[in-house]
C-alpha cells in the first residue's frame, strides 16, 4: 500500500464487501420482516410507558459490532428512536 | 475408503458443472476411480462439459426407477480409464427422485468407486436436497460477486443444518487485473465474509470456454484455469500445495513450451 492509498476514495470491491458484511448479518440472524415489525411495535409500546416518542421515525435494523471479547465482530440491536418529549406521560 | 461430494453453489452461473467436470476429470488423471453424477434433473448440462453427450442410453431417473441397472447407465470416459459419468434425465423434473432414492444410489456406487462426484442444481429447493443427501462432503462454488457470495453464505448455513462432515470453497472466475484495480473482491475478501476453508481459487480464464465447445475438461493443461483445478484435486487427496499465481504472469520459458505443444 502506497502512501497515496490512503487518500483514495473507497474502491467498488470496499464497498461490496461493507455491503455484504451488513447484509449476511440479517440474512444469518434469520429476521423476516414480519418478525422484525413485532420487535418494534414492542419497542414502541414498551418505551411509550415512559415518554414520548416519535413512532413513525423509529426505525431498528440487525447491525454488526465490535464485540467487547477478542473474537471481532458480534450482531447487534441497532435502534433509533427519536423522543418528542422527554416528560413522563401521566 | 470412498468419499462423496456433492458440488454446490446456490446461485446459477458460477461453474458448479465445470468444476464438477474438471475436478473429477483431475482426480480421475491422479489414478482413482472416479463416477460423476449429473443430478440437475430436467437441465441436463454435465454430459456435454465432459464431451459425452451422444453416448447416453439410460440415465439418473432410469436408475432409480428400476428400468436399468446402474452398471448399464453409467458411461465410461474414454480418455481415461477411471472415470464414468451417470447422466441425468432431460424429459423429467426434480420430483423423479427423493433424497432417500439418492442416498441408496450413493450407498451402491461407494463399493465400486473412490470419488462420486454430484453436480448439483441451482437453487435451494428438491434436487439441492437431492444432491447433498448422500454426501459426505461439499465443495462451494462461487464467484467474487454479491450476488453469489450471499447465496453461497446461505448454502454453507443449509450444509451445516444437514450435519455435512466437511465444507470447502472453490473461488471461481477471478480476475486479478480487477482486483488489483479495486473493482473485484480479492480472494481473501470473500474467505473473510464466508469464513470457511479455501481449498482452491480458480481465474476467470477465456481457456474454460475453449475447452467446454470442445467438450475436454482442461484440468492439468498447461492453462491457468487447468493448473488451479489440478491443485484443487491434488488438495483434495491431502496434499499441500501453494496456491497459485492467478495474474497469469507466466515466464518466458513456459509461454515457449505452450507455443511448442500447440502442434
Amino acid at each position: 500500500m502506497s502512501v497515496f492509498d490512503l487518500f483514495r476514495k473507497k474502491t467498488s470491491s470496499d464497498v461490496a464487501k461493507d455491503r455484504l458484511k451488513l447484509l449476511l448479518v440479517s440474512d444469518r440472524a434469520n429476521c423476516t420482516p414480519e418478525l422484525m415489525e413485532m420487535i418494534k411495535n414492542d419497542i414502541i409500546m414498551v418505551i411509550s410507558k415512559y415518554m414520548e416518542i416519535d413512532a413513525e421515525g423509529l426505525d431498528i435494523q440487525i447491525t454488526q459490532t465490535e464485540s467487547e471479547g477478542n473474537n471481532g465482530t458480534v450482531p447487534a440491536l441497532y435502534a433509533n428512536i427519536p423522543i418528542r418529549d422527554l416528560k413522563h406521560k401521566e | 475408503m470412498s468419499e462423496v461430494i456433492v458440488v454446490t453453489s446456490g446461485k446459477g452461473g458460477v461453474g458448479k458443472t465445470t468444476t464438477t467436470a474438471n475436478v473429477g476429470t483431475g482426480l480421475a488423471k491422479l489414478d482413482k476411480k472416479v463416477v460423476l453424477i449429473d443430478t440437475d434433473i430436467g437441465l441436463r448440462n454435465l454430459d456435454v462439459v465432459m464431451g459425452l453427450e451422444n453416448r447416453i442410453v439410460y440415465n439418473l431417473v432410469d436408475v432409480v426407477e428400476g428400468n436399468c441397472r446402474i452398471k448399464q447407465a453409467l458411461i465410461k470416459d474414454k480418455r481415461y480409464p477411471n472415470l464414468y459419468l451417470l447422466p441425468s434425465a432431460q424429459t423429467r423434473d426434480k420430483t423423479a427422485v427423493t433424497p432417500e432414492q439418492m442416498r441408496k444410489l450413493t450407498d451402491e456406487l461407494r463399493e465400486e468407486y473412490e470419488y462420486i462426484l454430484l453436480d448439483s442444481p441451482a437453487g435451494i429447493e428438491q434436487g439441492f436436497k437431492n444432491a447433498v443427501a448422500g454426501a459426505d462432503r461439499a465443495l462451494v462454488v462461487t464467484t467474487p460477486e454479491v450476488s453469489a457470495i450471499r447465496d453461497a453464505d446461505r448454502i454453507i448455513g443449509l450444509l451445516e443444518a444437514n450435519e455435512m462432515k466437511r465444507t470447502d470453497l472453490i473461488v471461481n472466475r477471478v480476475r486479478m487485473d480487477m482486483v488489483k484495480r479495486g473493482d473485484m473482491m480479492s480472494i481473501d475478501d470473500v474467505v473473510d465474509i464466508l469464513a470457511i476453508n479455501l481449498i482452491g481459487a480458480v481465474p476467470d480464464d477465456e481457456n474454460i470456454v475453449i475447452s467446454t465447445n470442445q467438450g475436454e475438461p482442461l484440468v492439468g493443461t498447461d492453462t491457468l484455469a487447468g493448473q488451479a483445478y489440478m491443485n484443487i484435486c491434488k488438495r483434495m487427496l491431502g496434499e499441500d500445495v501453494p496456491m497459485l499465481d492467478l495474474s497469469g504472469k507466466s515466464s518466458l520459458w513456459s509461454k515457449l513450451m505452450g507455443i511448442l505443444k500447440k502442434d
